[in-house]
């Protein structure tokens, strides 16, 4: 199939393999900053293809991983509420929230349904003009426009019963946090691919600059993961620190304007919490004050109680890159996709469910 | 965020368990949850030796007869899908169910709950598809029931179908399975569950898609007359090839090595499943079926086969319950069963 055999080439895996191979000299620590790439890698055995010196830590780009305990605990409540038709991405119906998942919900009697666009969700509080459609807008950059969209026809058609519970994130800002931490290994990082296409790179070129760290540009098929492996370590070994794109069949410089454009008319930067992480200055959005009608904790007053994280759980260090999943006490025993206690278990971004899924007994 | 000191999590833990304590869709998604409510709440309860084999149908022995039996219900939204309907499904399902067996699949009953409001028309469409579904397997419909629940109260048809067939050579099942068989797949995968999703709900997408439904009998039936000494076959329905091959590898205690790139998957299912972020290996078919066979037998069994079948893996001599794949790169991974539901990704 094209676009996707070529990437998945065994050929030239081994190429770039015995290249990478050829091109380093001493350790280095990378980062793939989407769990997409996580997953890539640990579906694919990618890492039978690295020299022992190069090891890849997994990043925080699972969105829904990062969307913090309260916003679950939120959309648990929302949900349940009976003039409520709750719509989500399917990824965050089994995240784990204090006490309840939105799968839990589903099985109390909320009317809890899976979109893949937020479109839809705008077109069923079109259809259902009696009931409040509240839509989950988690996501990074990737999922921002078409969120930013839905906002803004719901705005645009008058929808007095269509609302957003927005958990935005955004990834610059939190690579920085992490080079911040003084726990921090990352040597490399690489970056995001979706993201990019949406936000382009340039964003990427101060943190290079700042941090004296490389940062490549990269896809989600084998061969992506292992050419931006290849440009990273380049850059190691020759002391450089800069952006490069190696997904340009997809990313530009620019990236896409016009989805920016979109995002810019109705969301604002502003800080958020991630979760296992903290908060981070300027790492996320929100909505602006002309589509403020359009936020869920403003139309619908919430007091939830305390939140409760499971105290065995080693997420936050997971996403930081700190900790490999199987270094969890609870990985696999008290912890697996059935009976989650962090969302790095249950998201298909998620590096603990990648190493559940694909890596168990298999190291 | 915890600290990183271990504590007596199992204690403490925050989440209810409502997987334990109440019914989830996932307990009748065909994966590990599926599993665990047989084990856990069937099995004792029925407990007899027949069940215990854990087949996609009993063998029973009356008067000295050779006969399987088994039951399947019916529940797709929407009815009617591109390539097929809940009819055909209905007659296919638990035909197949008793060629898995082994066994000639002769007599089936019928069992309809209807809801209120149902068009007829819609009805005689899928009893018209079960006739044909009936015709085309070689099998008769010689018994039945209708209940009608309340509007509201179903989704339009729920049908249940139990079948009888006769064993007439060995019978088929997990205990038969060797080191050293060959895995063969009878044909594409996934195409049934993505032609479902394509046309359900808010998740319409245009794609040439159609379901595989279809009687895998005549299949079964050509292995048998050319002599393929069949060990194990199961038909690869909710939970897809991987949760067939994982029962399969965890009732005998046989690792399974299996080969992405041997695994035959049609380009536009590929393409829908990268889109939507699912694992062919876990959609559901409705007319593809693992066979467990000799090796020796695997090149004779696969000219038997309709073109599309292919040779997948094998059985090795390792006493471990796991799947394990060679990716199309050359790299390993397990293969578990599907756990929960598989869901749509966020990007």
């Amino acid at each position: 199939m094209k676009y996707l055999d070529e990437y998945r080439d065994a050929a030239l895996v081994q190429s770039l393999s015995a290249a990478i191979r050829s091109a380093v000299t001493r350790p280095w620590t990378l980062m793939e900053v989407c769990g997409g790439q996580t997953h890539s890698i640990l579906k694919s055995g990618l890492e039978a293809f690295l020299p022992p010196q190069v090891s890849l830590v997994h990043g925080p780009g699972c969105p829904v991983c990062v969307t913090p305990i309260e916003l679950i605990d939120k959309a648990v409540a929302l949900a349940l509420r009976p003039e409520v038709i709750f719509t989500s991405f399917g990824d965050m119906l089994r995240v784990p929230g204090s006490a309840h998942s939105l799968f839990d919900a589903k099985c109390e009697g909320a009317d809890v349904r899976i979109v893949y666009s937020p479109l839809d969700a705008v077109r069923l509080a079109q259809s259902n003009p009696d009931r409040q459609v509240i839509f989950f807008a988690v996501g990074f950059e990737t999922t921002a426009p078409a969120n930013a969209m839905a906002v803004f026809q719901a705005s645009k058609l008058g929808l007095a019963n269509f609302s957003v519970l927005v958990a935005h994130v955004l990834v610059p800002p939190a690579m920085a946090a992490l080079l911040e931490s003084p726990q921090s290994r990352v040597q490399g990082f690489l970056a995001p691919g979706h993201v990019c296409t949406v936000q382009g790179y340039e964003e990427y070129v101060p943190l290079a600059e700042r941090y004296r760290v490389p940062i490549v540009v990269t896809g989600f098929e084998p061969v992506d993961i292992l050419e931006g492996t290849l440009l990273c370590v380049r850059q190691l070994e020759e002391g450089r620190a800069e952006v490069e794109n190696q997904y340009s069949r997809v990313v530009r410089r620019e990236g896409n304007v016009a989805a920016q454009r979109m995002v810019r008319e109705v969301f604002a930067v502003s800080p958020r919490t991630w979760r296992g992480i903290g908060e981070i200055p300027q790492s996320g959005l929100q909505l602006r004050d002309a589509y403020r009608g359009f936020d869920a904790e403003e139309r619908f007053p919430l007091s939830i109680g305390a939140v409760r994280e499971p105290e065995v759980c080693i997420s936050g260090l997971v996403l930081q890159g700190i900790r490999k999943p199987q270094e969890c006490p609870a990985f696999g025993t008290a912890c697996t996709p059935e009976r989650p206690l962090g969302a790095p278990m249950v998201s298909s971004e998620g590096a603990c469910a990648a190493y559940y899924l694909y890596g168990r007994r298999n190291s | 965020m915890a600290g990183e000191t271990v504590k007596n999590f199992a204690l403490q833990c925050p989440v209810e368990l409502p997987s334990d304590q109440r019914i989830v869709m996932a307990h009748g998604a065909g994966g590990r949850l599926t599993q665990r409510l047989i084990e856990r709440v069937f099995l004792p309860a029925f407990a007899n030796a027949p069940l215990e084999e854990r087949h996609d149908g009993a063998l029973i022995q009356p008067n000295g007869a050779r006969l399987a039996f088994t039951t399947d219900s019916y529940v797709v939204k929407p009815l009617i899908f591109p390539g097929g309907n809940i009819g055909d499904l209905a007659v296919n399902g638990t035909v197949n169910d008793l060629a898995m067996c082994g066994a000639r699949p002769l007599y089936l009953s019928c069992g309809f709950i209807l809801e209120e409001g149902l068009p007829m028309a819609t009805l005689e469409t899928v009893v018209a598809s079960m006739r044909a579904a009936a015709l085309t397997a070689g099998v008769q419909i010689v018994t039945g029931d209708t209940k009608v629940v309340d509007r509201g109260k179903g989704d339009g048809i729920y049908i249940n179908t139990s079948g009888v067939g006769v064993v007439e050579g060995p019978f088929t099942s997990p205990a038969r399975v060797e080191p050293g068989d060959a895995i063969l797949l009878s044909g594409d995968i996934a195409s049934h569950g993505v032609a479902i999703l394509s046309v359900r709900d808010g998740l319409e997408f245009e794609a040439p898609i159609v379901s595989d439904t279809r009687e895998l009998w005549s299949l079964v039936d050509a292995l048998f007359r050319a002599g393929i000494d069949v060990h194990c076959l199961r038909d690869c329905t909710r939970g897809g090839v991987s949760s067939a091959l994982n029962e399969v590898a965890q009732a005998r205690s046989l690792m399974h090595q299996i080969e992405e790139s041997a695994i035959p998957v049609h380009d536009a299912v590929k393409g829908a499943c990268e889109l939507l972020g699912l694992d062919p290996l876990y959609v559901a078919n409705e007319g593809r079926f693992v066979a467990w066979i000799p090796a020796a037998q695997a090149a004779e069994a696969l000219r038997v086969l309709p073109e599309g079948a292919a040779s997948i893996g094998v059985v090795l001599d390792k006493t471990d319950p796991l799947v394990v794949m060679r990716s199309r790169i050359g790299g390993s991974r397990v293969v578990d069963m599907l756990s929960g539901e598989q869901l749509p990704r966020i990007c």
